[in-house]
């Protein structure tokens, strides 16, 4: 079959599927493939009756598809009735691999090998990716299936399932949980562990292996699929069973290298990197266009808007205004100097240095992130330890950065087209100094979010955040008095050095000339002692070591490594050498901080015979509590079990501070030497959380916490990325009496978190959708956290690792 | 080898708590000022010689007494401070620490205020009532101060949810493995198996004493059997280690219950004594 469209739109998800229906609108040839037999699929495989919402609410929906927010099958029902109303091509169970040809003759080549011409391609393809395929020979069968959407559909079957992932180990415990089924099930492992599983997975696992529903075969891979029955490569050689069914979990790939044999250009080869697109969503290759989560906008209304804006152009209409146009419009009513949205953006865009090299369409995009603001000359952007993590770009004016913190009349400026605010960006802690307006100032103030995705997207605009970036850290920490030419050589030889966790940067005893800066991550310092590492001291991001060595010539005086995967800036000791010798003031006070450290190191080798062993269960429980992921909170509650009677007012006043829901499990998690690690949020110095919310619901607030806002959209990639496992995804049960009325009255549940069975009786027929929750560390209210405040023995504290793991704890002790 | 970062942590909010138990809080604030109340009234009782003899009808009486009353009404009230979490700069921890040695000076302030003058009264009964409620305290008190370790270190990191799972896991296991055996010896598993082992019994839970604890029959009644069949070594495997499951949970639920019993003596019996302290107060006046 051949068939000549003027667009072929590949991918049937919201941006596909819009761009189809606009094209159907407008009378232009189209085909929407779709590789399932359904539209939508991402949305489609969303959990049964899953709440799916619509933001940014500001945001206006310009499709011929309707969209709000409601529940899963009655938006998908909805799209499937207009797809027909608007006689939307759509050819299902229609799988690309392959597009050939060029702008106004592409031929795309249908799985099956039907082909396709086009004039132009849409991909909206997603980020879902394609499942891994067996690789051997039969792989083509169909009793090779993908996905396993109801195990209790097979009976007396025998079923192999191939992959001990957990979607792999879910899927043959789901097979094997009913012995009514009467199903024999087999689950291959290619190696003898199972790494890639959740160990309450494996723990299932081995425990149906024990008691004989499931057989695993450790050491063995598929090596020919027959009808019935299923070749195996063992550790001691071929070996066929019978096989009615093969469930293959091996992981998917990514959709990036099929977008890459397109001949389709990305940014960056990082990870997180999108294809390079034209203002009207054009790729490297003339005539192929990217929309929607490939092209880095994972919400469904952008996405809608997209398909419907990248036809438009198609079909000429290039005066088309963007659907964000009044957002933006708005965000630049308050500044002074009525432009128009196009003419600000010309501004930004060529005035502000690390814009240059960023589309029109991207400087949109991360306008609609980010923040514009006038201020008048004198005026303060931010204070010293204010918290803030967002980037400023000065677009008109300078400021003046208050370097010293006792003498405010010490400046450095910085000039207009330049940043400031880095530090935040790269470490997400305070602000180290006050800026302040030198003249009259418009700027534009970019989320920590938006900045990395930038940064991620446009190498040039990294490479000048980066310089600037370590010149300014340099400047904040060697302080007093150095002008930026003082440092010049410094920032020249300066150069950044991942880690991995546990990696060593420098060893006692070595030779050593360099410095280090931590930029992210942490570091533990430890010393032999007796044959024995003693946990010394522990460094959050912002600090540097090494310039003992470089000031006197001696050795490493101790050990460095990372706590988890961090990153350093190596700096030329011998640079810093010449650098002291000309400012004896920094001189000065790099002595007097070296010899702080030569007190503890004596203080610890002092005490080492008197309570050895209080050193050694310190430096154990240090190292614990490190493994334990402190290495990169920022605030952690601890238990001490010699205290806690276990009587859960922790949870009953986390919960009756927050709508009635418990951020903290007290009984899990780990302990060590009665030191107990709840499962509660640590508020890690780098979110896990943070990295991958499409609607950027997750932020750090004025104390340092970490806390999800109302923007949320249920989503769950937070509470899968969390390696800690502190984010529950509820709704908001309904209000509780008060306690007088449950202490004298006996009404409503009483402290703490309401039951099921309570939440469900009173619920009033308003279904709440889930959000994502966790700990907040009681912003906003006074007093502080209140799992802290309402433990009855002092068991519950709060701490922020470097306090808690220094030395100087010892010192308290005696 | 380091500096601190200059960024550092300057909280907005003072929330850093000290790590210091309720006993020892703030260096023994409330133990020193307990102490100094308890001189302060001892010193006042013997240096004053009130007429016709020492009581509640003194003026030094009626001071000890309104003290008194007015500490049992505030001890009470940690009841409502412990479930009422309102916003503020409060810590339970001083409450807890208050209510321990603050109770304890009331063994002198009330002992000092009855002029040692005790009958078969109600005014007998109410200090009666405030004495149960301070010696069930101070069971409370040396409960708090012992016992959390053992159950810290009982359960191995384990929550109370993962050990009953534990215990189901091995009842499916063994309900398997039994299978195959003969009558006798499988009779002894499901008997095992259908105990509950969570039997009711206060001094049961309180002692850990589970004299016909069926796991432990069935062991017994197969090393009776003396059998070296692999099907009935696996069985015993599985009850053993059912055994050490079940005893860890015992121990649980033992350092739980003790805990939390003594609680039960003391609210009741504090609820009994703000009504025999009202009768009393109201009877004193009335018949003045």
């Amino acid at each position: 079959m051949k068939d000549r469209v003027r667009i072929a739109i590949i991918g049937s998800g919201p941006a596909g599927m819009s761009a189809a229906g606009r094209a159907a609108r407008l009378g232009m040839s189209h085909v929407l493939l779709e590789k399932t037999d359904h539209l939508s699929d991402t949305i489609f495989k969303y959990q049964k009756g899953k709440h799916v919402m619509a933001t940014p609410s500001s945001l206006v929906l310009r499709s011929d598809f309707e969209f709000d927010a409601g529940k899963r099958e009655q938006i998908l029902g909805i799209w499937d009735e207009q797809a027909a109303s608007n006689a939307v091509t759509v050819r299902y169970n229609a799988e690309v691999t392959k597009i050939e040809g060029e702008k106004g003759a592409f031929v795309l080549t249908l799985k099956g090998g039907d082909t396709i011409e086009a004039e132009a391609v849409i991909l909206a393809i997603g980020t879902q990716g394609n499942p891994n395929r067996l690789r051997c020979a039969g792989a083509d069968l169909p009793h090779i299936q993908y996905q396993l959407d109801d195990p209790t559909e097979y009976v007396d079957e025998h079923i192999t399932v191939v992959g001990t992932g957990d979607a792999g180990i879910e899927n043959a415990l789901g097979l094997a949980a009913d012995p009514a089924q009467g199903n024999v099930v087999t689950i291959l492992n290619r190696g003898t562990e199972f790494a890639r599983a959740k160990e309450a997975n494996v723990k299932l696992l081995t425990e149906a292996e024990a008691a004989g529903r499931i057989i695993i075969r450790n050491e063995t891979t598929p090596a020919e699929v027959r009808p019935g029955e299923l070749v195996l490569d063992t550790r001691d050689g071929q070996e066929t069973i019978r096989c009615d069914r093969i469930i293959a979990r091996t992981g998917s790939a990514p959709p990036r290298k099929f977008v890459e044999d397109c001949g389709i250009e990305f940014t960056s080869p990082e990870r997180e990197a999108f294809p390079v697109l034209s203002p009207v969503f054009e790729t490297t290759r003339p005539g192929i266009h990217v929309i929607g989560a490939l092209a880095g906008y994972p919400l469904i209304k952008h996405c809608m808007n997209q398909g419907y804006d990248v036809v438009e152009f198609l079909n000429g209409n290039t005066d088309l205004k963007p659907a964000d146009e009044p957002i933006l419009a708005e965000k630049f009513a308050t500044l002074p100097g009525q432009r128009s949205v196009d003419e600000w953006l010309e501004l930004f865009g060529s005035r502000i240095e690390i814009f240059r090299d960023i589309s029109a369409l991207q400087l949109r995009e991360l306008m609609l992130d980010s923040d514009v603001s006038a201020f008048r000359k004198g005026e303060a952007v931010f204070e010293r330890n204010e918290p803030g993590s967002s980037l400023f770009a000065i677009a008109d004016g300078s400021v003046a950065v208050e370097v010293n913190k006792d003498d405010p009349s010490i400046t450095v400026p910085i000039g207009q087209g330049s940043i400031f605010g880095e530090v935040g960006l790269i470490s997400g802690r305070r602000r180290g100094s006050t800026v302040r307006a030198a003249q009259d100032l418009i700027v534009v103030e970019l989320s920590r979010a938006a900045a990395l995705k930038m940064m991620a997207t446009a190498p040039a605009a990294a490479k000048v955040v980066n310089r600037i970036a370590i010149e300014r850290q340099l400047l904040q920490i060697f302080g007093s008095g150095l002008t930026p030419e003082d440092i010049a050589e410094l920032v020249d030889g300066a150069e950044v050095r991942e880690l991995r966790a546990n990696e060593v940067l420098m060893k006692e005893g070595e030779e050593g000339t360099d410095i280090f800066i931590i930029r992210r991550g942490s570091m533990i310092v430890e010393r032999q002692i007796g044959g024995k590492p003693v946990f010394l001291s522990y460094l959050p991001a912002g600090a540097y070591v090494g310039e003992m060595a470089v000031i006197d010539g001696s050795r490493r005086s101790a050990t460095v490594r990372s706590a988890i995967k961090s990153e350093v800036i190596r700096l030329p000791g011998e640079a810093f050498v010449r650098l002291l010798a000309r400012k004896p003031q920094l001189k000065q006070k790099a002595f007097a901080e070296m010899e702080r450290r030569r007190e503890i190191n004596t203080f610890v080798e002092g005490r080492k015979e008197n309570f050895s062993s209080v050193v050694d269960m310190y430096s154990q429980t240090a190292q614990f509590l490190v493994d334990n992921g402190i290495g990169e909170a920022t605030d952690v509650l601890l238990i001490d079990e010699t205290l806690c009677v276990g009587c859960d007012n922790c949870e009953k006043a986390c919960a009756d501070s927050h709508d009635g829901l418990s951020r903290l499990d007290r009984e899990a998690g780990t302990t060590y030497a009665h030191l107990h690690v709840p499962t509660s949020c640590r508020h890690c110095e780098h979110p896990h959380c943070m990295a991958d919310c499409p609607p950027n619901a997750i932020q750090r607030g004025p104390d340092g916490e970490v806390f999800i806002d109302e923007t949320c959209i249920g989503c769950g990639n937070c509470q899968r990325n969390c390696p800690y496992g502190v984010i529950r995804m509820d709704s908001v049960p309904p209000k509780k009496p008060s306690i007088l009325s449950w202490l004298f009255l006996g009404k409503g549940p009483g402290p703490g978190e309401p039951s099921k069975a309570w939440r469900k009786a009173h619920a009033d027929g308003v279904e709440r959708p889930k959000q994502a929750i966790k700990c907040d560390m009681c912003a906003g209210i006074e007093g502080g956290p209140s799992c802290v405040r309402a433990c009855p023995t002092g068991a519950a504290i709060r701490v922020s690792p470097e306090a808690f793991l220094s030395v100087a704890k010892l010192a308290e002790g005696e | 080898m380091a500096s601190a970062s200059e960024t550092g942590h300057v909280a907005n909010r003072e929330y850093r708590s000290d790590h210091e138990g309720f006993l020892r809080h703030r260096g023994f604030r409330w133990m020193k000022i307990a102490t100094a109340l308890c001189v302060v009234c001892i010193a006042a009782y013997f240096l004053t010689d009130p007429k016709p003899r020492p009581g509640g009808g003194t003026w030094i009486g009626y001071t000890l007494g309104t003290i008194g009353a007015l500490l049992i009404v505030w001890l009470s009230l940690l009841g409502i401070r412990k479930r009422a979490i309102t916003e503020g700069r409060w810590s339970l921890k001083a409450w807890t620490s208050a209510h321990v040695y603050l109770g304890l000076s009331l063994i002198v302030v009330a002992t000092l205020h009855t002029g040692f003058q005790l009958g078969w009264n109600v005014h007998t009964l109410a200090y009666a009532l405030m004495m149960l409620v301070i010696v069930s305290g101070m069971f409370g008190i040396w409960a708090y101060a012992s016992l959390p370790t053992a159950l810290s270190t009982n359960r191995e990191q384990m929550t109370q949810g993962q050990m009953v799972d534990a215990i189901r896991a091995l009842d499916r296991q063994l309900h398997e493995a039994a299978q195959p055996l003969a009558r006798g010896p499988s009779d002894l598993v499901l008997a095992a198996l259908e105990e509950d082992p969570f039997s009711p019994g206060l001094l049961r839970r309180l002692s850990g004493h589970y004299s016909g604890c069926a796991t432990q029959k069935a062991l017994e009644g197969l090393a009776l059997s003396g059998s070296a069949d692999p099907e009935i070594e696996r069985v015993e495997k599985l009850l053993v280690r059912r055994k050490a499951q079940l005893e860890r949970m015992r121990r649980h639920m033992r350092l739980k219950a003790m805990l939390e019993v003594w609680l039960y003596v003391h609210v009741p019996a504090t609820m009994a004594l703000l009504a025999a302290l009202t009768a009393h107060i109201v009877s004193v006046f009335y018949y003045w």
